[in-house]
């Protein structure tokens, strides 16, 4: 069971997390859009651990609602919103419950990532962290379906996540900034698939 | 860098300061969250137009806040689109229980942007339809890239919604002529220069003494061609061409024309390409009914210019006609 204090400390671990890759996500970024994915990120989970921190949530739909609301506000760019989306519609499905099951934990990823997928109109191959995502979300579903458990559903969404990432190398973008530079997108990784990669093996480490 | 400024950190919001400070009878500024709204917002039983964007295209949208035009801008740092939380406050400013379209141009930051913003005022019950304005015709329309960019056609739908609004059209009808409007606006822009942003302190793209952007967008992306700058007559010629042949505009067609300067391109030289372009339109047996030359969607110092061209008919130019009272447009008041 995903418990409320597990994830908060999902939360705190990616303000870490953001933290120590700054400088990675940025430079990534650097490369195919404006070279600020890091910073954002970075500014975004420090915000969102300070705002639960300093108002504890009362339930996991609550803590979630306060990191999408919070990510709204201080992320910018286009990584603000697309977060943002996954947290806001995540909260709902989250409900004001202290813990989350596997099947619950599965529908909030899902919802969250499909979320991501209707507002950036990105489908797995463009390019973007849906590329993470997708996978990600398969991996969970297939993991529940044979009996995993939290941790097990989440280190195959990690891995999976990761992998997708490495798999936007050789592509071509077909959304976002990138997309402007067409054939010069390609041999570059995809800032917002390796943030969703450690957003995602950040999970692992404290929800499951 | 050099610009008339204090610190570049301050650059969006004294400037704001400062329109205020000029503008008072006309609009009122919030500075947290940030948005600009017109004096007498709310205004009762009218649908809220709102855009905003990234600043640095001054006057868009600020200078076009005030009676027939929009109720709310909200501008984010320079060539930044604000957040979705300040756009739903200067939504939630100025609507007044008909709803509100928000006008939003073709970067992906802006539409993630406005979305979210949509979605938060929908579930607080507040009613949001969304125009994307994608008319820069040097940008292939393909579902393989981000799309079209945003240029010129915004400047024009906020003039023409806005007085549809303050006519009393509903959101329902305000989208569906939006949407007409979008279907046949058409732009393209060229550089001479660079732009500098503030805080990054240098260019955002070179350009040698020589070379000119053809197809610019407004944050100085690249275009369709970097050439040998030409005579103003040829450049025209190729800007008109393109636009024109894109939607394509036929003979007979009535249009509505903005010749517009990208921030650093002296009226003089203007008014010389609008010379050219009446040559050309009047030889395409267009019938140019209402024009605009000047500075409307800059892009900062840029040197250069982009043309629109909006199909036209009785009804957009008796709306274009309507009174309009704004710190950047104003007519008929």
């Amino acid at each position: 069971m995903a418990t409320l204090a597990r994830f908060a400390a999902w939360i705190a671990r990616l303000d870490a997390v953001y933290a120590e890759q700054k400088d990675y996500l940025t430079d990534l970024d650097a490369a195919i859009g404006d070279a600020d994915h890091g910073i954002n990120m970075a500014r975004g989970f420090a915000a969102a651990h300070q705002a639960i921190v300093a108002a504890p949530p009362a339930d996991v739909g609550a803590l979630l609602k306060a990191v999408a609301m919070t990510l709204i506000r201080t992320v910018g760019g286009a990584s603000g919103p697309l977060y943002g989306t996954f947290f806001l519609r995540a909260a709902p499905v989250a409900g004001a419950v202290a813990e989350v099951d596997a099947a619950g934990v599965e529908a909030l990823f899902a919802a969250g990532a499909a979320g991501i997928a209707e507002r950036g109109k990105a489908v797995v191959g463009d390019k973007t962290m849906i590329d993470a995502w997708g996978p990600a979300v398969e991996a969970l579903g297939a993991s529940r379906a044979a009996g995993g458990a939290v941790a097990d559903m989440l280190a195959a969404a990690a891995a999976a996540a990761a992998a997708g990432r490495d798999a936007t190398l050789p592509l071509v973008a077909r959304k976002g900034r990138a997309s402007y530079l067409g054939e010069r997108s390609r041999g570059h990784i995809d800032p917002g698939a390796a943030s969703t990669a450690l957003l995602l093996a950040a999970a692992h480490e404290t929800l499951g | 860098m050099k610009k008339l400024i204090n610190r570049p950190e301050d650059v969006v919001v004294e400037s704001l300061h400062g329109l205020a400070a000029a503008h008072g009878d006309l609009l009122r500024v919030s500075f947290d969250p940030l948005f600009v709204v017109r004096a007498d917002a709310p205004v009762a039983d009218k649908v809220a137009i709102v855009s905003g964007g990234g600043s640095g295209h001054e006057p868009l949208h600020a200078g076009f806040v005030g009676r027939g035009m929009l109720d709310a801008a909200c501008p984010g740092e320079v060539f930044t689109s604000p957040t979705p939380d300040r756009i739903e406050a200067a939504t939630r400013a100025v609507v007044s229980g008909r709803g509100a379209l928000h006008i939003v141009k073709n970067y992906t930051g802006d539409v993630l942007n406005f979305e979210t913003a949509a979605e938060l005022c929908r579930a607080d019950g507040i009613e949001v339809e969304a125009v994307v304005v994608a008319d820069d015709v040097a940008v292939e329309d393909s579902t393989f890239t981000a799309g079209r960019r945003g240029l010129g056609t915004t400047v024009l739908l906020e003039r023409l919604l806005g007085a549809a609004a303050e006519r009393g059209l509903g959101l329902d009808a305000l989208a569906a002529l939006a949407r007409r409007i979008c279907d046949t606006g058409r732009s393209m822009g060229v550089a001479l220069t660079p732009c500098t942003v503030p805080a990054a302190g240098r260019p955002t793209f070179t350009l040698a003494d020589d070379e000119i952007e053809i197809g610019v967008g407004i944050h100085g992306e690249p275009g369709r061609e970097r050439a040998k700058l030409r005579p103003a007559r040829e450049l025209m010629e190729q800007v008109a061409g393109a636009v024109i042949d894109d939607l394509p505009f036929r003979d007979g067609d009535d249009v509505i024309v903005l010749l517009n300067g990208m921030g650093g391109t002296p009226l003089m030289e203007l008014y010389l390409l609008y010379n050219e372009l009446h040559r050309i339109v009047a030889a395409k047996g267009l019938r140019v009914r209402r024009r605009l030359v000047g500075n409307y969607i800059t892009s900062l110092e840029m040197a250069g210019f982009s043309l629109t061209l909006l199909k036209a008919d009785d009804e957009l130019v008796a709306l274009w006609d309507d009174p309009v009272l704004t710190p950047a447009l104003r007519w008929g008041c």
